[in-house]
């Protein structure tokens, strides 16, 4: 009996061991390793990436720009590919951490709409570096049962004790510090101390209010009725109204953010040319509509919106007027001494 | 009688502490409606869903890997260790168990960022770094499990044998293995539970693509929640459930002989 | 000739110690104590005193302290009533602590998680006897609840065994000689299952006091305990140097609390779960 057992442990870790370090052998050769913002891709299209290619992809998530940045620099994982916000990206290219990328290899990048290209201007000034993937605003998504329409035009209404216990901050520092900087009419761009000290104050002052401070989750809990206030980004919010009835989404009038995701190819790239396939593969049409489908965000991808029904194409959450484009700002990236200096002041926020 | 009754109320309580947020889940997994707190008729679908849901199961064939290799090789090299450190002089002694109550007594955030900065220093994070790290905080609950063991076994028969002419790899199977068997298997069971549940070390030493189930329930709870989610809790507290009946059923069949 | 050759079987073991155990504790002593350019400092270390680093600090030990004399609170009645029952088979009870151990923790504080919420499972409840909802998750409070799930079968467990370990006899004793059960507790069931209470205390406080996963779930981003800011430095602002001194003060914390157990634990005894 004990012999029998021994055999077993023995035949068992030999099989593991065996299968642990073949995988990895032939993993070097043939995987792209990618990462990715939270529910930023449909697990269906990787797999069939996956299938048409044989390469295995090693996909990994993060909840804010900061947390990849992290994860990027720290050079534990040599990523091959990463999709990240305009002012990330932009920080990351200005340290010379980011690769040329060779459209010839990517033909249906012809798909994505020149406006969009236009607009990353601000962190890939000659288009070099930048894939657009999806872009969106910041607003506020609501009960429409519990919150009048009325209220909601203005970042005020986060203010409103009548709603303690009910409110839900995104737990990213610049989105967070967003609501009061537009409150206060600054640029969502401050790095005057003062400036930002005043909207810490105001966050202070909300914190009692706040139900808890989420970024990916937020969608969930305002479909479970857990909370009837929260400030998210449009595809999230366009995903809750789908799923829940009685969400609304405005953007307030004071102004908020316009953020571009894209995809860029790291210098830890160890195989470009695949990298660049696999961007390929995600501006086809039929892929790219099934991460639209997925996603919600609005997508600059030309084909897929023209395939879109009416109503869609009207879809203010998603796709953001112009009038509401005109009121909104791009993050700007930090230097070392103010991601210090907000990161300082997001811990002392966070610290009861 | 009533202090009788009022400890079975006590009883009771607890009991219902720690078994109601499991019989939530339970409950939820068979319920057909995504909203959390009404009830939607039965269903099975989470569970079919389960089963077509790659990452989860990736995460629970990584989970299976890493715990086995991890303990069967901390069970060898441990009790190895164990053997070595049971002959050695008080001073070695000494030592040796300090350096293994290291991992025991450290806080686990501590050892994981620790081992992330080794790893980091040296190789890339991947299966392997994970696997490493499991073996750290392993090892020690074997030596500890096994020490005890060899401390009771008696020297002179051992020797005897070998004075008889034993070789010593026989000797030790005959005579030192059997005392120490069962601190072996509990060592070993020991670093199967602890690198079940273990998450924070996990979490620091991963590489990407890598994740065992506590990482990737962890990434999917910070998604919002899925009722896949109470399907895998029903499963796994069923497996739980059936394994540990079984031990239990033979452990006291072993009593009763 | 021979007995060297036993000794080398711990050979391997040696190594690992060297290379995965005292060399990562030496890699965090050389980033806790230099800063981003690799000049030697003290100041990670002494950022403990930061305010904000000493308000999650102070915090954090306010609510492992809690959380842990709830734990024994709960845990001793407990262990003597199972105790008084005469168990034939003690592993039905090791078996019935265990099993919840067994499913994986991230679940059981899901299940906290869909209780607590605002539209959960106990505010449907409270409002179907109409009383008003209470915000139970995204409190301390609701993080001190996970923490008590999560480890309270480690307080149960020793102090369970250090109870089954007292012999009937001593007890009958005590009777004979004219004892009450006032002082029988105080007289022997108490003293002989101090060990156990020991082991218990930091087989919870440790943990908790350095937890920063139940925070995060249970928290909603509001409870900073001082696990949480090690992570945030580690994995988002990527201060490692200041991540690794408070790391080593938190290290100090654990070895200072187990050093003072240890010298009221004589027998030390009484951890094993099996």
């Amino acid at each position: 009996m004990k012999k029998h057992i021994l055999c077993i442990a023995a035949l068992l870790l030999g099989c593991l061991t065996f299968t642990g370090c073949s995988d990895s052998s032939v993993e070097e050769e043939n995987t792209l390793t990618i990462l990715n913002y939270g529910k930023y891709f449909d697990p269906d299209a990787l797999q069939i990436f996956e299938e048409e290619t044989g390469i295995t992809i090693k996909y990994e998530e993060y909840e804010s720009p900061e947390e990849m940045y992290t994860k990027y620099k720290a050079g534990s994982i040599d990523y091959d590919l990463l999709c990240t916000s305009d002012y990330m990206i932009h920080k990351l290219i200005e340290e010379g951490e980011v690769l040329e990328m060779n459209y010839d290899n990517i033909p249906e990048y012809k798909n994505i709409d020149p406006d969009i290209i236009d607009s990353s201007a601000s962190f890939d000034a000659e288009h070099k570096y930048t894939l657009p993937y999806f872009y969106g605003t910041v607003g506020i998504l609501y009960d429409t049962n519990v919150v009048p329409e009325s209220e909601v035009q203005t970042w005020d209404v986060l203010w409103d004790e009548k709603y303690t216990g009910n409110i839900v901050m995104p737990n990213s520092v610049r989105d967070c510090l967003l609501v009061p900087l537009k409150r206060l009419n600054y640029s969502i761009n401050e790095t005057n101390e003062k400036h930002l000290r005043k909207a810490l104050d105001l966050l202070f002052e909300q914190k009692p209010l706040v139900y808890a401070y989420f970024v990916d989750e937020t969608a969930d809990e305002m479909i479970a009725g857990n909370a009837a206030l929260a400030v998210v980004y449009s595809g999230e919010a366009a995903y809750a109204q789908d799923e829940g009835e009685n969400l609304g989404y405005t953007v307030p009038e004071e102004g908020s953010n316009l953020w571009i995701d894209s995809w860029f190819i790291p210098k830890t790239c160890k195989n470009q040319e695949k990298a660049e396939l696999f961007l390929n593969f995600l501006c086809r049409e039929d892929i790219a509509a099934m991460n639209f489908d997925y996603v919600y965000y609005a997508t600059p991808h030309t084909a897929v919106y023209n395939s879109l029904d009416e109503e869609s194409k009207n879809n203010t959450t998603i796709f953001p007027t112009q009038e509401t484009i005109d009121n909104c700002e791009v993050y700007v990236s930090l230097d070392r001494e103010e991601t210090a200096l907000y990161n300082k002041l997001w811990k002392e926020l966070k610290s009861y | 009688m009533v202090k009788k009754i009022g400890s079975r109320i006590y009883l009771s309580i607890i009991f219902l502490f720690l078994y109601l947020p499991i019989l939530v889940l339970i409950v939820l997994s068979f319920n057909n409606s995504k909203t959390r707190v009404k009830w939607g008729g039965f269903t099975l679908k989470w569970y079919a869903s389960l089963l077509e849901n790659e990452t989860i199961i990736e995460a629970f064939v990584m989970t299976l890997q890493i715990t086995l290799t991890a303990s069967i090789l901390a069970t060898i090299i441990g009790t190895l260790a164990a053997i070595g450190i049971h002959a050695m002089k008080s001073k070695g002694k000494a030592i040796m168990l300090g350096a293994t109550n290291i991992p025991l007594l450290n806080a686990d955030i501590v050892t994981g960022i620790s081992m992330m900065l080794l790893f980091v220093r040296f190789t890339e994070l991947g299966f392997s770094t994970v696997l490493i790290a499991h073996l750290t905080f392993d090892i020690p609950y074997v030596i500890l499990n096994v020490l005890p063991k060899l401390n009771q076994t008696s020297k002179y028969a051992y020797e005897a044998a070998l004075d008889l002419g034993a070789t010593p790899l026989y000797a030790f199977y005959k005579i030192v293995w059997p005392d120490i068997r069962p601190g072996v298997f509990s060592g070993f069971l020991m670093a199967v539970t602890m690198s079940l549940d273990d998450f924070s070390i996990t979490y620091f030493t991963k590489g990407a693509g890598v994740n065992t189930l506590s990482t990737m329930i962890y990434t999917e709870l910070r998604k919002g929640i899925k009722p896949e989610m109470y399907a895998l809790s029903t499963i796994l507290f069923g497996i739980a459930l059936i394994l540990l009946l079984v031990m239990n059923y033979r452990s006291s069949k072993k009593a009763i002989n | 000739m021979f007995k060297l050759k036993k000794q080398f079987l711990a050979g391997p073991y040696i190594v690992w110690i060297i290379g995965f155990i005292l060399l990562p504790i030496v890699l965090i002593l050389f980033y806790g104590l230099s800063d981003y350019h690799g000049n030697f400092t003290f100041d990670n270390l002494l950022s403990i005193f930061d305010p904000i680093h000493m308000k999650s600090l102070l915090f954090s030990l306010r609510l492992a302290l809690i959380c842990t004399v709830i734990c024994l609170i709960l845990a001793y009645p407990l262990a003597m009533i199972l105790n008084s029952m005469h168990l034939k088979h003690q592993s039905f009870v090791v078996f019935v602590f265990v099993l919840p151990m067994w499913m994986n923790f991230m679940l059981r504080i899901l299940a906290w998680k869909l209780l607590l919420s605002n539209n959960g499972v106990i505010n449907n409840i409270l409002a179907s006897l109409g009383l008003p909802a209470i915000q139970l998750l995204n409190t301390p409070s609701a993080v001190v609840f996970g923490m008590v799930y999560d480890y309270l079968p480690f307080m149960i467990l020793p102090i369970y065994n250090a109870m089954s370990r007292i012999g009937h006899d001593i007890i009958d004793a005590a009777r004979d000689l004219g004892a009450n059960q006032v002082q029988v507790f105080f007289k022997i069931t108490m003293p002989l299952t101090i060990s156990g209470v020991l082991s218990g205390i930091i087989m919870v406080f440790v943990p908790a006091l350095t937890s920063f996963v139940i925070s995060n779930l249970l928290g909603g981003g509001k409870v900073l305990l001082i696990g949480n800011v090690i992570e945030q430095e580690f994995m988002q602002t990527m201060d490692w140097n200041l991540g690794s001194g408070l790391s080593i003060v938190l290290m100090i914390f654990v070895i200072a609390s187990m050093a003072f157990m240890n010298t009221h634990n004589k027998d030390g005894e009484g951890t094993a779960v099996w």
